[in-house]
């Protein structure tokens, strides 16, 4: 078997605040496997893009600190680099598309020099074999007359023709993992259809990994592999997506599960999850969904639930029995 | 047969655009809503569904047609004469927080409503905002608490205390659980539910977001780039959407099911919404539209009839769709 692409060991993402140090990310673990498709989902911060941003080595330190036992990118240690070699891995061999791609892509420089940038830089091509290589990029993205809009803005282009340009740019080194951040949220559906199908093709195109931060259920459905539920900065429950989806196995998930209306059901009430998310700055001794928990029992009063391995591959950290709670389908 | 509450009649609003050309941002739009239902209107954003709600509150003045309250056409009313009809139709936002005065404490904010429309002076005037925020689930501690100091769904219970305040009929809701968490959003949901129940509020409720929609709403309009493209009860809406537009958008709404997210079928449609400063002739559909003949170029395709509820503009419809989107998935 071969090694995964990507292994998480005991992340701790965390910042000093007047209140006291926030625990943005408090000991996640978990493996991607190349060619695979993880969702990260969970609420507001709930440490999905603190994740992601800790393993692109993003966050400032200080007023950050990222520790981890383990943090492996495709053999190499990523908490060993230098800011100098790790702007070799960044966009190179791990790219990011975020939400909003008005804020990512420079508003002064023509969408052709950004992408010729990130080529040049990482590729080493010459001026006209980048340009040549840009004009690829954008015409496999579905830009029209990408040619002539390599000298355009990104005010000049629309929300989802913006997105596919990040999208370009992101691939444009061919690399091995792919972070995409809430991609598609600020889109309308009809073109977070199209983006999504662009991105399915063109990471197997290249055998990219993917981790793909969402709050939709819908789409992590549709994209993933796997999947990890995250809440106050830790996973609550991992596992393949059939299994999370059909058999939630944490309190959290089958709240986030209850909560959310589905266009493919009628009628009945929607079931919220009261409360709050915890302050992070404060200690957990148990499990920080428990004050919201509808499904909590005695045992979760006493003492904090660990992550274990469920069923094979599944895991949760949930002392409550939830079986037969979510309907079962197929 | 009672009148409807409200009766919106060949809306249109158009902006100066750039080179004399005016964007036709709503551009004839009809319907009515009831007592206590909820009307969803969607579509991409874009399309004018907000310009839509903001021009039936009289905020943004409508370039021509009417809106009938109570048989009088407010369109046509100064802003004085508007006054009363203020009190009856009311709106909350999207982002609640910045709908909300930051150097005024939440009591304030809920007396300041009641004061401008002399609602419960003098030693009413207190229980009265204790009640209302009781009425929407906010604690009395948060009475002098200011909107900075309130998480994203207090700050939406506040701005639906704020229209409460004064008795409406209506309440035009702009997205306003968009910016909130799926458990919060549940919640505001839920809240809206139950104050529809218990006061017999209408809702216009805009939103993008079609899962939301078919939850809350009586009937549904679907808008594209300034027009209704069609209109009918949810059921029908979600049972057999007879424009190629609904069913290209209820398609590309992911469901939460992964077995069903990777067989159903799935419109996706080409490109983006065209400039409303210069709409396709013909159906403004037609550029994306899967199944355009030619005559959608010619033709504004007037409104065909699938039954007393239901309506649709696209000349390629000839019956009611006789299958489900969601067809064969059982719960």
């Amino acid at each position: 078997m071969t090694s995964p692409l990507l292994t998480v060991n005991n992340l701790r993402t965390s910042f000093r605040s007047d209140r006291g140090t926030v625990r943005a990310v408090d000991g996640v673990s978990f493996t991607l496997n190349r060619g695979e498709i993880l969702g990260l989902v969970g609420e507001s911060g709930s440490g999905k893009s603190m994740t992601a941003m800790s393993i692109m080595r993003l966050i400032p330190e200080p007023p950050g600190s990222v520790e981890a036992d383990e943090l492996r990118f495709d053999g190499i240690d990523l908490l060993a680099l230098s800011e100098r070699q790790m702007l070799d891995v960044r966009a190179a061999r791990i790219a990011m598309i975020f939400q909003d791609p008005m804020r990512s892509l420079n508003p002064v420089l023509s969408v052709g020099r950004q992408l010729t940038e990130t080529l040049r830089r990482h590729l080493a091509l010459d001026g006209a074999a980048a340009r040549r290589r840009a004009i690829e990029l954008l015409e496999m993205v579905g830009i029209p007359m990408a040619k002539s809009r390599l000298g355009a803005y990104p005010h000049e282009f629309s929300g989802g023709m913006r997105q596919r340009v990040m999208i370009a740019i992101a691939l444009s080194c061919n690399p091995s993992l792919l972070i995409a951040d809430e991609a598609t949220t600020a889109l309308d559906v009809t073109v977070q259809a199209q983006i999504v199908d662009l991105i399915k093709t063109l990471v197997k195109d290249i055998g990219a990994s993917v981790i793909w931060i969402s709050h939709d259920l819908g789409l992590v459905a549709n994209l993933c592999d796997r999947v990890n539920v995250m809440y106050a900065g830790r996973i609550v429950e991992s596992g393949p997506i059939r299994d999370v989806f059909y058999r939630p196995s944490h309190g959290y998930t089958l709240g986030l599960m209850s909560c959310t209306p589905r266009i493919d059901l009628v009628g009945e009430r929607l079931r919220p999850i009261e409360g709050l998310p915890p302050d992070l700055s404060r200690p957990m001794t148990l499990c920080p969904f428990l004050p919201r928990c509808a499904h909590s029992v005695d045992r979760c009063r006493t003492e904090r639930p660990a992550l274990i391995e469920e069923q094979p591959a599944h895991w949760a950290s949930c002392f409550a029995d939830l079986t037969g709670s979510w309907r079962q389908t197929t | 047969m009672t009148s409807p509450l409200l009766q919106v009649e060949n809306l249109c609003v158009s902006f100066p655009g750039t080179g004399g050309a005016r964007v036709r941002a709503v551009d004839g739009v009809s319907f009515t809503i009831e007592r206590g239902k909820t009307l969803g209107l969607v579509g991409e954003s874009g399309c004018g569904k907000s310009t839509t709600g903001y021009s039936l509150l009289q905020l943004i003045k409508p370039t021509s047609g009417r809106v009938i309250v109570d048989g009088i056409d407010i369109a046509s009313l100064s802003r004085r004469e508007m006054r009363p009809y203020r009190r009856r139709l009311q709106i909350i936002f999207q982002d609640a927080a910045a709908s909300l005065d930051p150097r005024m404490s939440v009591g304030d904010l809920i007396g300041e409503a009641l004061d401008i429309h002399g609602l419960a002076r003098g030693t009413a005037r207190l229980p009265r905002i204790r009640k209302l925020l009781d009425l929407v689930g906010i604690p009395a501690r948060l009475l002098q608490r200011f909107p900075h100091e309130l998480s994203g769904g207090q700050a939406q219970r506040v701005a639906i205390c704020r229209a409460l305040a004064v008795e409406p009929m209506l309440i035009v809701c702009d997205e306003p659980v968009s910016a909130l968490d799926v458990s919060i959003q549940a919640q505001i949901i839920n809240l809206m539910q139950d104050l529809q129940k218990e006061l017999g509020l209408a809702y216009l409720f805009i939103s993008h977001d079609l899962s939301v929609v078919r939850h809350i709403s009586d009937r549904i309009a679907v808008m594209y780039l300034g027009r209704i493209v069609e209109t009918a009860d949810k059921h029908e809406i979600f049972g057999s959407a007879a424009h190629p537009y609904t069913k290209a958008l209820l398609s590309a709404v992911p469901v939460p099911d992964p077995d069903m997210e990777r067989t159903r079928e799935r419109i996706v449609l080409r490109g983006d919404l065209p400039s409303p400063a210069n709409p396709p002739s013909g159906c403004r559909f037609r550029t994306r539209c899967p199944v355009p003949i030619d005559d959608c170029a010619q033709i504004d395709p007037p409104w065909k009839t699938l039954s007393e509820t239901h309506h649709a503009a696209c000349i390629r419809i000839q019956g009611i769709p006789e299958t489900s989107l969601f067809e064969g998935v059982r719960y």
